[in-house]
C-alpha cells in the first residue's frame, strides 16, 4: 500500500477506538482507526496498558533473579528473553559456556520458535476466521509444554537459562521425546498446511494484503519473519550465529512480495527448520558438564553442599548477593521468533545490574502497522495485526 | 563489528569531518563504541548512515540509561548496525542533566531512521529526554496523564509491603 | 405410621459429623448448604409444615411462607445456582502471560467445555465471569474496573495467576498489586502461570460459590483458628461477631474429628 495520503477536510471520516479489550488484538494492543467507510485513512497504535516496568525492576535484583522478570516480557517465547540476557551478561563477564549447554539451549530455543509460531498460527488463524486450526496448533503447543515441564519442571517461564549454561541437565527420556516429537512434527505441519494453504477464503483474504517495500521495512526497523517475507534475507542465526548455529545445517526461507500469504509460509517453513535444528542438535548432543564450572558465578552442584564448606559458603554468597560483573556495559542481539531481540546490560561492579533494556522485535514492529494498514479496509487491519504477530508484553516490557 | 584499529580510524575521521564530535572511544567484549557530543549527534548518524565505507544504514536500537551518580548523567545509545558487512557500532550521547525542572534535550533522528519514533518515545516517557523535532513527542507506556520519569535511578521503586498475618489489620484493603 | 398411631413421632437423627453446639449460629458442618436448618426444633416445625401441606390442611399466610421457605428459598435457588454455575460464560479477557494458559483451557486437553464455560463471549454485556489472567498495569485499571461495571449481574471475577491476585513478582509503580485493590474477586487461582488444571479447580471452586456451598476460608481449612492477631495477643481487638465466629469454629474444631479438610478441591 502506498504512503500515508493527506486528509482532505470534506471526507466523511470516523474515528474509532479498537481495543484495548478487544477479541482481535493480541493482547492490550489500543488502535484509533480513522475510517473512511470501510478504508482505513489514519491509524495510530497506542501501547502501554501492559507495562510492567521490568527493566527497572530489575536493577533491583542481582543478575540471576532478573532472569524470571524478564523472561515474562514477551511471554510466548520467554527462552529467548532469558539467552539474550545471559548472552549479554556472559559476555560481560567474557564466559564460554560448555558445549553441552549451547546445543542444550539451541534445542530450547528452536522448540521455543515452534511454540510461538503454534501460538502465532493457532490465533491468527482464529482471527481470519479459521477456528478449528486453534485446535489443532494448541495441541502440538501442549506437546512443546510437556518437554519444557519435563526438562524444568515448570511449563512457561522456566528460568531454564542460567549465566554459565543451563540449570540443571535433561533427564533420561527427554532425548527419546524430543526425537518423537521431531518425528511426528512435520507431518502435523503438513496438516496445517493442508488446511490453510490453498483455501480459498484465506488467500483472498491475505493476497496482496499489507505489502510495504523492502526497504521501508528496514527504515522502520522491522526484522523477523516481516522481513524476511519481504525478501530482505536477513537472520541472526546466520549473519552473527551464537550458541551453536553455526554448526547446524538449516535454510532461512525468504518471501517475494510480502503481504500476509507470504508471512504466513515463511513462519511455516520456519516451523520445519526449526523441527530440523533440533533434530540435528539432538542427534549430535555433545557429552560434558551443562554448567561452567566457575564456583563464582555458577550455583555448586548440590550434593557437595553436605560435604564441602567452601562450596557451601560459594553458595551462600551467591544466593544471598549474587556474583559481581565488573564494571562495562554491552548490546548483545539474538533473532527471537518476531525478529531481533536485543539486550542491553548496563553493569556498575555490584552484584544488581544498572541497566537492563530490551531491545523488543514488536514494539519496533509496531511501527509496520500504519503503513500496511492504511488504505486498505478495516477487516485487512486485522488481518495485518495477525500477520504482524506483536505480543504485547514485549511492546509494553 | 569494527575491531579496535577500525574504530579509532572510524573516530579519526569523524573528528576530521565534524569538528568536536568523539569525545571518546571504547572497545570492550568485541564491541566498538564512540562517545559523542550530544549538539553533533545528528551529523554523526547522518555521516555514519551515508558514507561510502561506513554505510550504517540500520539502527537497530535506541536506548537511555540513567548513570547516576556518574557524569554525564545520561547516556542515550544508538545501535547501528551494517547489514552487508554485519557490523555493528555503538554511538553514545553523553547528556548531562540540566537539573531542576529542565529536561535534558537531544535532536531527535527520526528524519535519518524513521524506526526511532516509537523508541524516543520511550526514551522520554522513561527518562524525561526530549528529543527536539520529534513529530509526537508524547508519552507512550505510561498513562499520559502521568507525572515523574520512572526509569531515572532516583525514582522509587514503588510497589508494597507483603501482606502477612502479623500485619494484615494494617494493610488497608479495597473496601477500606 | 406416624399418621395412624397418636403418641409415635418420627425423628431424624443428623448423621454427618454428629456434634453441633446448641443454638450457635454459625454451628454447620462445613459441607451442608446454607438452607439447613440450624436446630433440631426448626427442622421439626418445618417437618410439620410439610405434612400439612402434603395433607392439603395449610391455606393462607402459612401456605405461603412455608412455599418460599421450603420451595423457592431452597430448592429454586439450589436449581438456579445449579444453573448458573454449569453454563458461566466466561470474557475472552487475557492480559498476559497467563492469558496463553486460559487459550489452552478451551482446547480439547483441558477442556472447560465440560463444565459448561466453552461459550467465551467477547462482549462484557454477554458473560458473565471475567478472568483476570496477567498482571493489570495502571494503566489497563480503570480500563478492567469499567469492562468489569459493564457486565451485568450475577457475574463473578477470577484472578488468575499470581499477577492479578496480588502484583505477583512485579512490586513496582507501573502494576496494581492485586486486582481486588479496584474489584472484587470471588477466586484467586495461584500459579505463575498457574497449569490450566489449576485454574480449572479454581474454577470449580466459583461454580460451587455460585452454587451457595462456599469452600471454607483458608483459617478453617487449614486448621489455623488461632491465628488472627488479636487471638495471638497481638494489638487489635475483635468484634463481637468476630468473638462469636471465632468461638463457634474453635468448638468445631476442638472436637478433633469433622476438620475441614480437603473436599475434594
Amino acid at each position: 500500500m502506498s504512503a500515508v495520503e493527506e486528509l482532505q477536510p470534506e471526507h466523511e471520516l470516523l474515528t474509532i477506538n479498537f481495543g484495548p479489550h478487544h477479541p482481535a488484538t493480541h493482547g492490550v494492543l489500543r488502535v484509533m482507526v480513522t475510517l473512511e467507510g470501510e478504508v482505513v485513512r489514519d491509524l495510530k497504535p497506542i501501547v502501554g496498558y501492559l507495562h510492567t516496568g521490568i527493566e527497572k525492576n530489575c536493577e533491583d535484583k542481582s543478575y540471576w533473579k532478573v532472569i524470571p522478570f524478564v523472561e515474562r516480557m514477551d511471554y510466548v517465547s520467554f527462552f529467548f528473553q532469558m539467552q539474550a540476557f545471559c548472552g549479554a551478561v556472559e559476555r560481560l563477564l567474557d564466559m564460554e559456556i560448555p558445549d553441552r549447554a549451547k546445543y542444550l539451549r539451541v534445542i530450547h530455543l528452536e522448540l521455543n520458535r515452534l511454540h510461538s509460531h503454534l501460538v502465532w498460527l493457532g490465533t491468527s488463524a482464529l482471527d481470519v476466521g479459521a477456528m478449528s486450526v486453534l485446535f489443532y496448533c494448541f495441541r502440538e503447543r501442549d506437546k512443546v509444554l510437556d518437554l519444557f515441564e519435563m526438562s524444568s519442571g515448570q511449563r512457561m517461564h522456566t528460568r531454564y537459562f542460567q549465566v554459565g549454561g543451563v540449570i540443571e541437565d535433561i533427564p533420561v527420556g527427554w532425548a527419546r521425546r524430543v526425537r518423537e516429537f521431531c518425528a511426528e512434527m512435520p507431518t502435523r505441519i503438513d496438516q496445517y498446511e493442508a488446511i490453510l494453504d490453498r483455501n480459498e477464503i484465506f488467500l483472498n483474504r491475505t493476497r496482496n494484503v499489507g505489502v510495504v517495500p523492502r526497504e521501508r521495512l528496514l527504515e522502520l526497523g522491522v526484522t523477523g519473519p516481516l522481513l524476511r517475507a519481504a525478501g530482505e534475507p536477513w537472520d541472526l542465526r546466520k549473519a552473527s550465529p551464537c550458541l551453536s548455529y553455526a554448526d547446524f545445517d538449516f535454510k532461512v526461507p525468504i518471501g517475494t512480495v510480502g503481504d500476509g500469504y507470504d508471512r504466513y509460509r515463511v513462519r511455516l517453513a520456519e516451523m520445519r527448520e526449526s523441527v530440523r535444528i533440533i533434530e540435528q542438535a539432538i542427534e549430535g548432543l555433545p557429552d560434558g558438564p551443562h554448567i561452567l564450572d566457575d564456583r563464582k558465578y555458577v550455583l555448586p552442584p548440590r550434593d557437595e553442599l553436605s560435604t564441602s564448606m567452601e562450596a557451601l559458603i560459594h553458595h551462600f554468597k551467591l544466593v544471598t548477593e549474587g556474583f559481581r560483573v565488573p564494571p562495562g556495559e554491552t548490546y548483545h542481539s539474538i533473532e527471537g521468533p518476531r525478529g531481533e531481540l536485543g539486550c542491553f546490560v548496563v553493569a556498575d561492579g555490584s552484584a544488581k545490574p544498572a541497566r537492563v533494556h530490551f531491545r523488543d522485535s514488536s514494539f519496533v514492529n509496531l511501527q509496520a502497522l500504519r503503513e500496511m494498514s492504511v488504505g486498505g479496509y478495516v477487516a485487512d487491519m486485522i488481518q495485518n495485526l495477525a500477520m504482524l504477530d506483536p505480543i504485547l508484553g514485549g511492546v509494553d516490557r | 563489528m569494527p575491531d579496535a584499529p577500525g574504530l579509532e580510524l572510524i573516530a579519526q575521521e569523524l573528528n576530521a569531518t565534524i569538528d568536536g564530535a568523539v569525545l571518546d572511544t571504547y572497545f570492550e567484549h568485541e564491541q566498538a563504541a564512540l562517545v559523542v557530543s550530544p549538539d553533533r549527534i545528528l551529523d554523526t548518524l547522518r555521516w555514519l548512515r551515508d558514507t561510502p565505507g561506513q554505510e550504517y544504514h540500520f539502527l537497530s536500537s535506541l536506548h537511555a540509561a540513567d548513570y547516576l551518580p556518574g557524569e554525564p548523567r545520561f547516556g542515550v545509545h544508538y545501535e547501528l548496525l551494517c547489514m552487508p558487512r554485519v557490523e555493528r557500532l555503538r554511538v553514545k550521547a553523553a547528556l548531562p542533566d540540566p537539573g531542576g525542572e529542565e529536561l535534558p534535550e537531544l535532536d531527535s533522528c527520526v528524519k535519518l531512521f524513521p524506526t526511532a519514533e516509537f523508541q524516543e518515545r520511550e526514551a522520554y516517557d522513561l527518562f524525561g529526554i526530549a528529543f527536539r523535532g520529534h513529530p509526537d513527542l508524547r508519552r507512550i507506556l505510561m498513562p499520559e496523564d502521568y507525572v515523574g520519569w520512572p526509569q531515572r535511578r532516583d525514582f522509587p521503586m514503588g510497589g508494597e509491603p507483603v501482606l502477612y498475618t502479623h500485619n494484615e489489620v494494617e494493610m488497608p484493603r479495597w473496601w477500606e | 405410621m406416624a399418621q395412624g398411631c397418636a403418641g409415635l413421632e418420627v425423628r431424624r437423627e443428623k448423621l454427618r459429623g454428629g456434634r453441633r453446639p446448641e443454638g450457635a449460629p454459625s454451628g454447620r458442618s462445613p459441607r451442608a448448604p446454607l438452607d439447613e436448618p440450624a436446630t433440631p426444633e426448626e427442622f421439626r416445625a418445618r417437618q410439620l409444615r410439610a405434612r400439612d401441606l402434603l395433607r392439603g390442611d395449610l391455606e393462607g399466610r402459612e401456605l405461603e411462607r412455608h412455599v418460599e421457605e421450603a420451595v423457592v428459598a431452597t430448592r429454586f435457588e439450589r436449581a438456579l445456582g445449579w444453573a448458573r454455575a454449569n453454563s458461566v460464560f466466561p470474557l475472552t479477557f487475557g492480559l498476559a502471560c497467563c492469558a496463553i494458559e486460559m487459550i489452552s483451557l478451551v482446547t480439547p486437553r483441558y477442556d472447560i467445555a465440560r463444565f459448561g464455560a466453552e461459550n467465551m463471549r467477547a462482549s462484557p454485556r454477554q458473560a458473565d465471569l471475567l478472568i483476570l489472567s496477567g498482571r493489570v498495569s495502571i494503566k489497563m485499571a480503570p480500563v478492567v474496573r469499567r469492562i468489569y461495571d459493564q457486565m451485568l449481574e450475577p457475574k463473578w471475577a477470577i484472578a488468575m495467576g499470581a499477577c492479578s491476585s496480588s502484583g505477583g513478582m512485579f512490586a513496582n509503580y507501573a502494576v496494581v498489586q492485586g486486582a481486588d485493590k479496584f474489584m472484587p474477586v470471588d477466586v484467586h487461582v495461584p500459579g505463575c502461570p498457574p497449569r490450566p488444571e489449576a485454574l480449572i479447580s479454581g474454577f470449580n471452586k466459583l461454580q460451587r460459590k455460585i452454587q451457595g456451598n462456599p469452600d471454607p476460608g483458608w483459617r478453617q481449612r487449614y486448621n489455623a483458628i488461632g491465628t488472627e492477631e488479636w487471638a495471638r495477643g497481638g494489638a487489635t481487638e475483635p468484634t463481637q461477631e468476630e468473638r462469636d465466629a471465632y468461638t463457634a469454629a474453635r468448638e468445631l474444631t476442638r472436637e478433633g474429628s469433622s476438620s475441614p479438610g480437603s473436599d475434594g478441591a
